[in-house]
């Protein structure tokens, strides 16, 4: 202590600066803060990580707090994390390491490149490795190793929903050949009741506009993005190395996608293992680029206030916000109106980077569920439809809708099956 | 001190199954295969026992399965794995006999095997191998404590009662719960140990041991007609007076 110099510092009765006097009690530092004597042992082991070394460029500037929707219902945000590393904080053994939902929305804004993107699923796979996985996760992630979906479901009946749909969906793991659209319908379509009314509602919609499709059947799995930023990297490999044996299989012009987070994967990190450029667009931007063909098909109307929540993976991941507007807008009837939160600064739901399985965790260190902070906006923005466009939120939103009271005011979509509700 | 675990490839239940054609077993056809759950728990059991300078074997048949199950168990923190090559008999008398084989080239201070697989629910593998190889054991084991030379073990029984054991080592157990959760497996880990690790085998002579039993036929438990669904609480309550509950 002694050797420091500030205090040989003397601390003036008065001091007068441009008139003012700033030595009063709201201007005095009573104690010095000291930033040496932490343990740094954590945080350079999180800078030592193949991705982890951004996070030793915070200047605490906080932009990133303001921005991060963890902090909005907690004390988050990557500013937070690297004073707490910097005061000794184990990352390793911490809820800290899995409350990021990979959002993007602090990149967005740091002025300095610290990449949570990055960070965080290189600190939780040196944590799996070490053993240190939250039950929950546990659970998803050995679901996805052993049956290729979050669910434990048996991949058998991974095209159970396609009984019933009054239109024949080829399946290419008994009718395997070349298709337009190689359609990946992803495991929340699949399995999740309400994601099996959107994936209907897809196939209604891809038959009228008179698409060629077909889909993986029970040789599709997992897409595995969540699973990466989990930081179960060796599981994401495998799943890579299934799902493009089968894209190569099967020749398509285009794949297009269900789930923004299969867009991101196969947009941004698939092809660094394969070597493969993959014709993918979600579901939004494939029939954006039909709306003369919509247009006419749209005979039905839909006269409701609609808000629409970008999904982090398409909007702010992938820069696509207008393809789902577009779609909106086409429907007759619709008046769109916007939450605070939109665009670029779009609220997250809390599903992304693991989120999905950690409700539990989560909820131990929040005051409320994303998905319910978000809900909320809907209805403070007079929405009478939440329209989604990512098979995570239909069940999260659902939940927030009814666990905030507000079954009766507020409705959620997949924007497929407000598109399917108004073809004639 | 040396572990060994036995290990088992069982029938998946989340899938349908159905009886096959002979009508005296499982449709394997299309059928999905897993590690059988109480011998995960007995995997984990070991590697919760094991301090350091400590082995932990992993021991199963040849087949489907094998390399995963051994090479996972090795993933998650297992010394070594041993495939049994040459067993035909795959009833718990074989199976006995061709662990009790293994076991028997080896020097093991403790066995611990799953309390019973899901394909046949007979819980006799640990007993009849103990038996063989002339080894104390205990079964439906959910705590495992080491003393030097002895195992303190706690066995449950039905009604929610619990004893507790004091085993002398070399010993068998069959591993209801370990007392933590099996752990998990990082993929690249299982990966890296298919890519780098030998597993070793040991070839089973003689087997022709057989429980003297054989399945006659097998079918899908049928629906009864007992059941009567409640519309509501009224009619719940109405039912429960008319049982006589106040």
């Amino acid at each position: 202590m002694t050797e420091h110099e500030y205090q040989n510092f003397v601390e003036k009765e008065n001091a007068v600066i441009d008139g003012i006097d700033v030595s009063g009690i709201w201007n005095r530092m009573w104690e010095p803060r000291e930033l040496t004597g932490f343990d740094f042992t954590y945080l350079d082991k999180v800078t030592s990580l193949p991705g982890g070394a951004s996070m030793r460029a915070c200047y605490q500037c906080a932009e990133c707090v303001g921005a991060c929707p963890v902090d909005n219902v907690g004390s988050y945000g990557p500013r937070k994390l690297f004073q707490r590393l910097q005061r000794g904080m184990d990352l390793f053994n911490h809820p800290d390491l899995w409350l990021c939902t990979t959002c993007n929305n602090c990149l967005r804004v740091c002025p300095k490149g610290v990449d949570m993107m990055q960070v965080m699923p290189a600190a939780r796979e040196q944590a799996i490795l070490d053993g240190n996985v939250p039950a929950e996760l546990q659970e998803m992630l050995q679901n996805v190793a052993e049956y290729g979906n979050p669910m434990g479901e048996s991949a058998r009946r991974r095209t159970r929903w396609t009984k019933g749909v009054e239109y024949p969906v080829r399946d290419l793991s008994k009718d395997p050949g070349e298709v337009d659209v190689l359609w990946y319908v992803s495991d929340y379509f699949s399995y999740h009741s309400r994601g099996n009314d959107a994936a209907r509602a897809m196939v209604r919609v891809f038959n009228h506009l008179g698409v060629d499709f077909g889909i993986l059947g029970r040789g599709e799995r997992c897409d595995g993005d969540s699973q990466r930023l989990c930081g179960e990297t060796g599981l994401f490999e495998e799943l890579v190395e299934h799902n493009h044996a089968l894209f190569e299989q099967n020749p398509h012009q285009t794949l297009v996608v269900s789930d923004p987070h299969a867009y991101n994967a196969l947009k941004n990190h698939y092809p660094e293992l394969t070597g493969v450029e993959y014709p993918v667009q979600h579901y939004t931007q494939f029939l954006a680029g039909r709306i003369a063909q919509l247009n006419g098909l749209l005979t039905g109307e839909f006269a409701r206030k609609v808000t629409f929540h970008d999904p982090c993976y398409l909007g702010r991941h992938n820069g696509e916000y207008e393809a789902p507007r577009n779609l909106i807008e086409t429907v007759p009837g619709v008046e769109l109106i916007e939450m605070f939160r939109c665009k670029q600064q779009g609220y997250c739901c809390g599903g992304g980077g693991g989120g999905m399985w950690l409700d539990g965790l989560t909820a131990d260190h929040t005051s409320e569920r994303l998905s319910e902070n978000r809900v909320r906006e809907a209805v403070e923005v007079g929405a009478e439809v939440l329209a989604v466009c990512c098979p995570y939120e239909v069940s999260r939103f659902e939940d927030a809708v009814k666990s905030t009271g507000n079954e009766d005011v507020l409705e959620v979509l997949d924007i497929i099956e407000i598109i399917d509700m108004c073809i004639g | 001190m040396r572990f060994a675990v036995l290990l088992k490839w069982v029938p998946d239940l989340v899938e349908d199954l159905e009886v096959d054609d002979e009508g005296t077993g499982v449709d394997t056809e299309d059928l999905k295969f897993k590690l059988n759950e109480f011998d995960d728990h007995a995997l984990e059991q070991a590697l919760l026992l094991a301090g350091e300078g400590d082995e932990v074997v992993a021991l199963t048949l040849e087949g489907d399965g094998a390399e995963k199950m051994l090479c996972t168990a090795i993933a998650k923190g297992a010394s070594r794995g041993i495939r049994l090559t040459g067993s035909s008999s795959l009833d718990t008398a074989g199976l006995a006999d061709s662990f009790s084989q293994a076991l028997g080239a080896d020097t093991y201070d403790l066995i611990l095997t799953g309390v019973q697989s899901v394909d046949d629910r007979d819980g006799q593998l640990g007993p009849v191998l103990a038996a063989r190889m002339g080894l104390p054991c205990v079964s439906v084991v959910s705590e495992v404590g080491l003393e030097g030379s002895t195992a303190m073990v706690a066995k449950e029984y039905s009604g929610g009662m619990v004893a507790e054991f004091e085993v002398d080592l070399p010993a068998v157990l069959g591993i209801q719960a370990a007392s933590e959760a099996p752990r998990y497996a990082p993929v690249s880990r299982v990966r890296q140990v298919q890519q780098t690790v030998d597993l070793e085998e040991f070839a089973v002579s003689g087997t022709g041991a057989s429980s003297g039993s054989s399945i006659t036929g097998m079918a899908q438990p049928e629906s009864g007609g007992g059941a009567k669904m409640l519309t509501g609480l009224d009619e719940l309550v109405e039912v429960l007076n008319g049982l006589g509950v106040t």
